[in-house]
Formats: C-alpha cells, structure tokens, sequence
C-alpha cells in the first residue's frame, strides 16, 4: 500500500494505479474527457491534469496516467490546473461550437466560451479525444478508423476517406464519442445502417424477424470465436 | 577494406601502420565537401583537384582529401593545404589550377582566395589564424576537417577506435563513473546528464536494452548533428559502441531523418566498415562483447525528434509521444530499457573517456561542461557552426567569432534554442552560455540553434512565424498543443496584420502558461516560449502593434507605407524601374512619389535606392 495526500486527504492506495483512480474511488471529482474505464488511457485531453509535489516544486501532471507513490501530495482544484483545465475546455468550444455535451460540460464547470478564439463554423464536433479509434483498435478489433494529418488539421476518418472494407459497421465508435460527432443512420425499414459511408445490410433475428446486427458484423464475430454463423443469426431477447 | 581486427593489439598495429604511410606524405590538399560546401559546388572543385593531380602524376606524393564539414559555411568552398595549413575559401574550378601550380609547387600565396575579415579588410594565411575559427576550441567538430568520412582509414589515423578499445578492458561501472565525472550533459537540448541516464539504464530491468542515436535534428537553422554524422559518423559510432558496452546493450538504432541523405550515406558506411573489421557485431575486438545497430530513416516530423514518439516512430506506429512518467531508461522503445543520446552527445563520449571525466569536467562552466557546437546563422557575417566552451559569451560568439551582423546593421536579438526557444535582447549580451544561463532568461539551449537578428527584424512577426512552424508540427494528440498553439498563432497574426484587440497581450500569456502546464511533450510545453519571450523583451513592440496600429521595425505590411524623402531622392528612377506596380512615379532628376494605394510594400523601392531615400513608416 502507498500513503499519499489528495486534497489535504490522507489516502491509501495500491501500487500501480493511477492518480485518477484513487481520487475517484476516494469522492474526489476530477474531469476527463478521454478517459473510458475499458480503455487505457491516452492522456490526450489533459482535462485531469492536477498539481503533484509540494512547495516551490510542484508540477503539473495527467492524472490518468500518473502513478501513486508514496508521500505524494496533490491538488487537483489548484489555480495551475484550473488554468489548463479552462483553457482545455475554452479550446475544444471553439473548435467544436455545436457540440450540446460539450456546452452541457462546460457549463457544469462553470466555464464560458473565450470571444477573442474564433469559433470553427464547420459544424465539426470531434474533438480528437480518440476513443473511438482507440474502441475499435483495442475493443473491437478491426483498427478501422485512424488518423490522418496532424496538427490543427488532424481528423479521424477511414484510410483515404475511403469506405473501410474492415469495418463491420458495428457503431461501437458512435456510441462511445462524448460530443456526437460520429454520426450512425439506420434505414426507415431497418434494413440497412450507414456508419462512415457505407451501407452495411442488417441481419434479421430468425425468431422475431426483427434487424439487429449488421450481417459484416455476426460473420466478425463467428470468425473470432469459431460460434457457428447460425447460432449467432439470434437477438439477444430472443436468445 | 580493413580484415577483420581481432585484438586490442591488431587495433594498434593498424593505426600505426596508417599513420606511418600517411606521413610519408608530406603534403595534403583538403577540401570540404560538407553539405553546405556541396551547395557551393565543391563537389566540382574536388574533381578538379584529383583530375589535374593525376595529369601532372602528383597524386602518390599528395594526400588529397574530402572531407565533411568544417563550420564556416559562409565561405565554402574551402581549401586547406597542409602542413602550412594555408586557408583558401569561396574556391571555384578555375582556381584549381593555380592553386596547384603556385602554392602547392611554389609555396606562393594566393592573395585572392584569403579570408578578409568583412569589417578591418585584414587578411590572414593560415586557417587557425582566421578570427571564425581562432577563438573556437573544436575539440569533437575540429576531427570533422581530418577526415574523410568515407574512409574508415581516415578515422583510424587520428587514434580513431581508441577510446573502444580502452573502454572495453574498463568495467562497465567505471564507465559509467567517467560519464558521470565529465557531467555530460545532454546536447539534443534537454541538458539531462547521460551519465545518470546510462546508469539508470544499465540497472534497469528487462532485455533486450536498446541504445539508440537521435539524429532527427529539425530545428530551422541547426545542423550540427547532420554535420557530424556526414562528416565523421565513426566518431558517433564509436561513442554509440562505447555506451553500449558501458549499459549492457547488444542492439541499437540510429533515427536519422530522410532528409538528411549524406547522413545516411556516410553512417551506412561506416556500419559496414565497422562491421568488417570488427567494431560492431560479434566479439568486438576479442572482447566477448557483441553489438551491432541498424539505421532507421525518418520521415521529418519534427516531434519524432522527441524520444517518446521517435519510440513510437521507431516502432512503425504513427509519431505521437506518450507521457513519460515511467522513464525511457526503464520503458522505452518497445517497453524495454532505452538509453536514447543524440549525436552531438555520443560524439562526445570518445573524448571523454580517452582523456578522463576530469579532464572534461575541466572545460566549461559549474553545472555545463565541455564544449557545445553552436549553430549560428541569421543577420550575420560569418554563418556557420561554432564549437567554444560552455560558458562563452554571447558577445564573443556573435562578434568576435561571427563577425558582427551583416552589412554593419544594429544587433537587435538573437533566438538561441531551436523554434521553441527564446529570444535574447541586446542587455544580455554578456551572458555566459550555459545551460542554466539561458533557460533563466526565458530561452534554451535545446539543439544549439542560435539565430541572429538585426534590427530590421519585427520581433511580434518572429513569433508569429515559430509559432506557426510549431503549430503545424504539432503532432495534434494533446488539446493545449494542438488547439492552443495555433490560437496564439491565430491572434499573432492578427495582431501583425492590424487587427489586434486590447488585451491580446494578457490573453497570449495566459494562454502560453497554461499550455505550458497542460501540453503533453517538450514540443507543447516549450512551444510558448517564442512568444513569452518577445513579449517579456519587446512588450513595446506588441503595444505599438496594437495600440498604434505601427510596426517599429518597418516589416508588417499592413501596418506600414512607403513614401519618399524628397530632400535625398535625385531623381535617379531606379525605384520607378523596380516598382512591379507602378506606384513609384516621378520625372528625371526629380523627386519621386509612391502612391500609397498601389503599392504592395515589396520593398523592391527600398532595396534598390541608392541614397536612401525610400522612407518605411
């Protein structure tokens, strides 16, 4: 076990896990962004940045990634890291205007748009927290989305834009992106799903006729676990 | 080709054979044909050398070498006769002939081919008596001009594999214990001490142990590195094998950017030299230690220059950085213990253990010890790389080795560090270069960069520029880099094109400490530095900006207009000539007008005006 101090808290924890965790477990709100308990974590939103060390020797750290030692002293409500924490959130409303959860967010932290960033107009809402390519790499399986460019102009999308042949149209990208940005469509009859381009034809259940499952996605799964493609032609209400 | 050398011994018997053929040869032309020596077409100059060498049948009594860079890129192409060491620069073809004839055979000097100090008009003979090089003490660049980096023979004449051969009847911890005497410090720019690192390394846990040479160098303006790898990439090697031997590694890389093609030319050589004669692979030179390394080209990102996304780069993953809290020296490329260096610091190593960490420690200040190649371009006479003692003055090395600015123009700043360092004001002249030195005045020593600047700089368009180039680098994983950096550039360039707020300045700040704490890699957090720095030395400049609507230094177009002084125009219609638009006009032999809203501010008028009368406002 490792002492440390959170907040003027003394608290126990185990070793290896993170900063993040322990205060979490310990009541301590601390906001992320990036972070999905199934994921590992990536650090790239920087919005649970808190303040480690004492005296004149503290610094700044992501508190998703950072490891508890012993006689560690943090603050995760510092001016410093409220600073980032403001800047982090006045950034991406920027960048993504029209994005509700993001303004829901932002307004739960008391934070307001910064006038003088010129507020992007292309109706773009990702905010490049990548778990949706970070889902489908370590989740799923497939590495169906990536990157492309860097910088200002990185963006998430298929390779050269292009209709994915891996991908097995299972929206797990979707449902995981915090700002609604990664759109899913589903035909008026059900029948068919579009997710980043392409169609992908849905499977009926064999018992209550209803679509359930892109065909692209069962067939992944029978070849993944060796289940026979028939026994997985079933909801799961009716299984 | 060398056979293969099998013992300590063998080693030494070589180098004396070498050495002893060579000073059958008295005399020895050197030409460089370093990178930027090649842009001035030394490469031409060289052929000449051999072709009438050969016709006059003096080829077996003359060494004739080419070599990598020397450092005073200014005045390539440069020639050195030894043993007088008789210094000729911006050589061409035709003076190949003469050189041979009248120097070479007679012992004349050619007047016309000797440096002439820009300011006095002084001459001077020999190359250690020009000024450029006479206050630099070259004790790692210095090799590059007795090389020829092709050979491996070369390499081996000046005791080249000694300091291996040393090290390697040394136990690992004493060189270890050397390294950390010397307080080699790290030259890539985060000054970290190599020592402490091999012995982190080394202790770590977990094969295998990777040693790895960065040699990304992207910095605008640096090419040190690039420079010692073309110019004596067994220098590099040898440290490399050295610091294996001393950590406890078998494999190692060299990320070396693809743009940098004589780099991984010559390193490619040098491996397979190296290879054949047995300083890399199997048992090396009797010893039972094995290592052998392989070049890895990158594709010119600027943030693989930072070690975690080289790791990721190397790894054949896109190049983003991870945080590093659990250091390289316990999980680095692969998870596995990684003792990464750059060039300039491995080159170091030879040095240090040939002569002792004392001896280092000896050389240069407190906390910074031995010498730094610096890089100095910009607004100056004498650009080129510079290698003094840590601890030399920014004044020595910007006027006496530099030889003042250009065109005897006021100094205004100068910007060491690479993009994301700061610019240092004229009061600061006096400083000590250090690590520590610098970084208290806002700036640091990062690659060793240093960019002069004269007074027709606009320090808030400097700004805007770096912190353009590191907002398209960024590698867009974290928010406060990718985001934050291009809003300052954002509200940079507002600000130099007329449309800055009240308040701009506040908001730049604020912005900049918390990208600062908030970004994930070096590249984010050092990335506000240009503008930090600018607004804490030119803060005037920034209001002038935005409060007047003016640019001080005559360079935002927006902010500026032409107009002529009719007290100095004679009328001579050179400016009419120039003007692509037609807004200078005027009568022979009178003053001449610009019309404000034709004129595009090019700046052909100014530039073309002999009497100065071409007025920026």
């Amino acid at each position: 076990m490792v002492n440390l101090t959170i907040d003027n808290k003394k608290i126990q924890a185990e070793e290896g896990q993170t900063l993040l965790d322990v205060a979490r477990q310990n009541g301590i709100v601390v906001p992320t962004l990036c972070h999905h308990e199934s994921l590992e974590p990536s650090g790239s939103c920087r919005l649970c940045s808190v303040e480690v060390g004492e005296g004149s020797r503290t610094k700044v750290v992501t508190s998703c990634l950072y490891p508890v030692a012993e006689g560690l002293v943090v603050q995760t409500g510092s001016e410093r890291v409220m600073n980032v924490r403001r800047t982090v959130i006045q950034l991406l409303l920027a960048r993504a205007p029209e994005s509700e959860q993001l303004f829901q967010m932002a307004e739960n932290m008391g934070i307001s748009p910064e006038p003088r960033f010129k507020a992007s107009e292309d109706g773009n809402k990702c905010v490049l927290c990548r778990l949706c390519v970070r889902t489908c790499e370590k989740i799923v399986g497939v590495s169906a989305i990536g990157f492309s460019s860097r910088g200002p102009q990185k963006n998430v999308c298929t390779p050269f834009h292009e209709p994915s042949n891996v991908c097995i149209g299972c929206g797990a990208c979707s449902y995981v992106c915090p700002t609604g940005q990664i759109e899913m469509h589903t035909s008026p009859a059900g029948d068919v799903r579009t997710i980043w381009g392409r169609d992908f034809k849905m499977a009926a259940c064999k018992v209550c006729g209803r679509y359930f499952a892109p065909e692209d996605q069962l067939q992944y799964i029978s070849g993944r676990t060796g289940v026979p493609l028939e026994e997985l032609m079933v909801c799961s209400s009716c299984r | 080709m060398t056979s293969k050398i099998k013992s300590f011994s063998e080693l030494k018997e070589l180098q004396e054979k070498i050495k002893a053929a060579r000073d059958s040869r008295q005399q020895r032309i050197t030409i460089c044909v370093g990178t930027g020596c090649l842009a001035h077409g030394a490469m031409s100059v060289a052929d000449a050398f051999r072709e009438e060498l050969d016709r006059r049948g003096l080829s077996v009594k003359i060494d004739f070498r080419k070599t990598g860079c020397h450092g005073f890129c200014e005045r390539g192409p440069m020639v050195i006769l030894a043993p007088e060491n008789i210094f000729y620069q911006h050589v061409g073809v035709s003076d190949v002939g003469e050189i041979i004839e009248k120097t070479l055979l007679k012992g004349e000097i050619i007047d016309n081919l000797l440096y002439a100090n820009p300011q006095t008009g002084e001459k001077y003979v020999k190359e250690d008596e020009v000024p450029f090089y006479k206050r630099q003490t070259r004790t790692v660049f210095g090799m590059n001009s007795k090389v020829d980096p092709k050979k491996m023979e070369d390499y081996l004449a000046v005791d080249g594999y000694s300091a291996l051969a040393k090290a390697l009847k040394m136990k690992p911890g004493e060189i270890i214990r050397e390294v950390v005497t010397a307080n080699l410090r790290g030259r890539g720019g985060g000054g970290f001490p190599a020592g402490r690192k091999w012995e982190e390394t080394s202790k770590a846990a977990g094969t295998p142990k990777y040693v790895i040479c960065n040699a990304d160098e992207g910095d605008p303006g640096a090419y040190m590195d690039r420079s010692l790898l073309e110019g004596n990439p067994h220098l590099v090697l040898e440290g490399m094998i050295i610091g294996a031997y001393a950590i406890g590694s078998n494999e190692g890389y060299i990320y070396v950017r693809n743009e940098y093609p004589l780099a991984v030319e010559n390193i490619n050589i040098a491996i397979k030299q190296a290879r054949e004669a047995g300083l890399l692979g199997e048992n090396i030179l009797g010893s039972g230690f094995s290592f052998d390394l392989k070049v890895n080209r990158g594709g010119g990102a600027f943030v693989c220059g930072e070690s975690s996304a080289l790791f990721a780069s190397l790894e054949g993953r896109a190049g983003e950085p991870r945080a590093k809290y659990v250091h390289a020296t316990e999980k680095g490329l692969y998870d596995k213990p990684t003792n990464l260096n750059n060039v300039e610091t491995w080159a170091n190593v030879p040095f240090i253990i040939n002569n002792g960490g004392d001896w280092y420690a000896g050389i240069g200040t407190d906390r910074s010890k031995g010498t730094k190649i610096f890089s100095l371009v910009g607004k100056i006479n004498n650009t080129g790389l510079v290698e003094v003692p840590m601890g030399t003055k920014l004044r020595e090395i910007v006027f006496d080795i530099g030889g003042g600015i250009l065109n005897n123009r006021k100094f205004k700043a100068i910007q060491t560090g690479g993009p994301s360092g700061g610019c240092i004001p004229e009061a600061y002249l006096d400083m000590p270069v250090d690590y520590d030195e610098l970084t208290k005045v806002g700036s640091m020593m990062g690659s060793g960069g240093m960019i002069v600047m004269d007074e027709g700089t606009c320090m808030v368009d400097l700004a805007r520029y770096f912190t353009n180039f590191l907002a398209n680098e960024s590698c867009g994983k974290c928010v406060p880099c990718r985001e934050g950096v291009q809003r300052m550039k954002e509200i940079l360039v507002d600000i130099t094109e007329g449309k800055g707020r009240e308040g701009d300045i506040e908001l730049l700040e604020s912005l900049a400490s918390s990208i600062k704490d908030g970004a994930l890699c070096a590249l984010g957090t050092s990335a506000p530095n240009p503008v930090l720095s600018t607004i804490r030395y030119f803060r005037d400049e920034y209001e002038a900006h935005i409060k007047e609507k003016r640019c001080p230094a005559g360079v935002c177009k927006a902010l500026i207009t032409y107009s002529v002084d009719s007290g100095k125009c004679t009328g001579c219609t050179l400016c009419a000539k120039v003007c692509p638009v037609g807004a200078a006009t005027g009568e022979k032999k009178q003053a001449h007008k610009i019309d404000s809203d034709k004129c595009t501010r090019c700046g052909a008028c100014k530039e073309s005006c002999q009497f100065d009368a071409i007025i920026v406002r």
